[in-house]
């Protein structure tokens, strides 16, 4: 038994056995979604996230030890936003016919992610800490830490709220606006990058290669957006 | 594939660089991905040559997510009692901010005629 630990703590404490689990992890959860006949409810991250949460919880593994391993995934994180260029450069040409609705959906989007959600949380008694956390949560992550920091909110909080939103974001997208009868790639694609960034942009790349180039736009604009609507949403609500 | 690595890398440090040299509230890859549209922009050929990469790491986007998703649920017990009215706004506001953005988009390219192609 105490060699089984040994071995155990051997393999565990590396890099090796949490960068291959995080593989196998969205492998079986992309499994999932096409089993699921790419159903938008059966979410990729989710499914990997849920997995390899019960595996940690089940072998009493802390993040820390875990991330050092899924640190090499995490680190693509920047090099894959820089490659999202790509798909822009490609809609160049749709981008500068539809200037005008492009910056009628960043401001209306963005407004209203960090208006309503501030006002219903504020509505339902969350404290100024917290509000100040949720204000950026449409933004991408880093630079939702960043503006949490300076609007008086608790980063460890906005990390949660943004990772939340993305998985809310990629959940409801395409029922949501199938409901609403919108067909356009180009405003399907924008809404959901403005409202729920990067997780939200790898789910309309599932879904139409349009959709994703105006989705990673969606991002990066909300980006900058965000960066001047939080401030002023929560002045507005403290 | 390593040629497209370095350029992805050097855009996203000039990014990183740029960002903390001048203090923008943006973050470096963001700066980055701006930067690497000027360079494709200025020179077509490069989105040729770094398509193969670039797309190998879009198409697999999700997974990039995971990690941080993990650290989520260790953190879900920092929500505390107000767990559940965080939870109803962030719903409530990614869902209303997806039509806002959506329906904004389609009202304005029907009165400015920017139909797609």
């Amino acid at each position: 038994m105490s060699e089984l630990a040994a071995f155990w703590s051997y393999l565990s404490e590396g890099p090796l056995l949490w960068l291959g689990l995080t593989l196998a992890a969205y492998v079986a959860g992309d499994a999932c979604f096409r089993w699921s006949g790419r159903r938008p409810w059966v979410n990729t991250v989710l499914i990997a996230v849920v997995i390899l949460a019960a595996i940690l919880w089940a072998t009493e593994t802390p993040y820390g030890i875990y991330f050092e391993g899924a640190q090499f995934v995490h680190f693509l994180l920047g090099p894959a936003t820089v490659s999202l260029a790509l798909p822009l450069f490609d809609t160049l040409g749709r981008l500068r016919r539809a200037a005008l609705p492009v910056l009628a959906a960043l401001a209306a989007g963005s407004l209203t992610a960090a208006v309503s959600a501030v006002a219903i949380a504020a509505a339902l008694g969350v404290g100024p800490v917290e509000l100040a956390s949720l204000a950026p949560k449409s933004a991408t992550a880093p630079v939702a830490i960043g503006i949490a920091e300076r609007v008086g909110g608790a980063p460890t909080l906005t990390a949660v709220l943004v990772i939340l939103t993305g998985i809310v974001g990629a959940v409801v997208a395409t029922p949501l606006l199938n409901a609403m009868g919108i067909r356009d790639w180009r405003a399907r694609g924008l809404a959901v990058g403005i409202a729920s960034h990067g997780i939200g942009t790898a789910r309309a790349f599932q879904v139409d290669a349009t959709a994703g180039a105006f989705a990673g736009l969606g991002m990066a604009l909300n980006a900058i957006a965000t960066a001047f609507v939080a401030p002023m949403v929560l002045w507005l609500f403290l | 594939m390593i040629h497209t690595l370095i350029v992805l890398l050097a855009c996203q440090l000039a990014g990183e660089a740029g960002a903390r040299l001048l203090g923008l509230p943006v973050p470096g890859p963001v700066i980055g991905m701006v930067l690497m549209l000027g360079l494709v922009v200025a020179w077509p050929r490069l989105a040729v040559l770094a398509r193969p990469t670039a797309e190998g790491i879009l198409a697999n986007l999700s997974l990039l997510f995971v990690p941080a998703g993990v650290g989520v649920v260790g953190h879900l017990s920092t929500l505390g009692t107000q767990a559940a009215s965080l939870l109803v706004a962030v719903v409530v506001s990614t869902v209303l901010a997806i039509a806002a953005g959506a329906a904004a988009f389609v009202l304005v390219a029907r009165l400015t005629g920017a139909a797609d192609e």
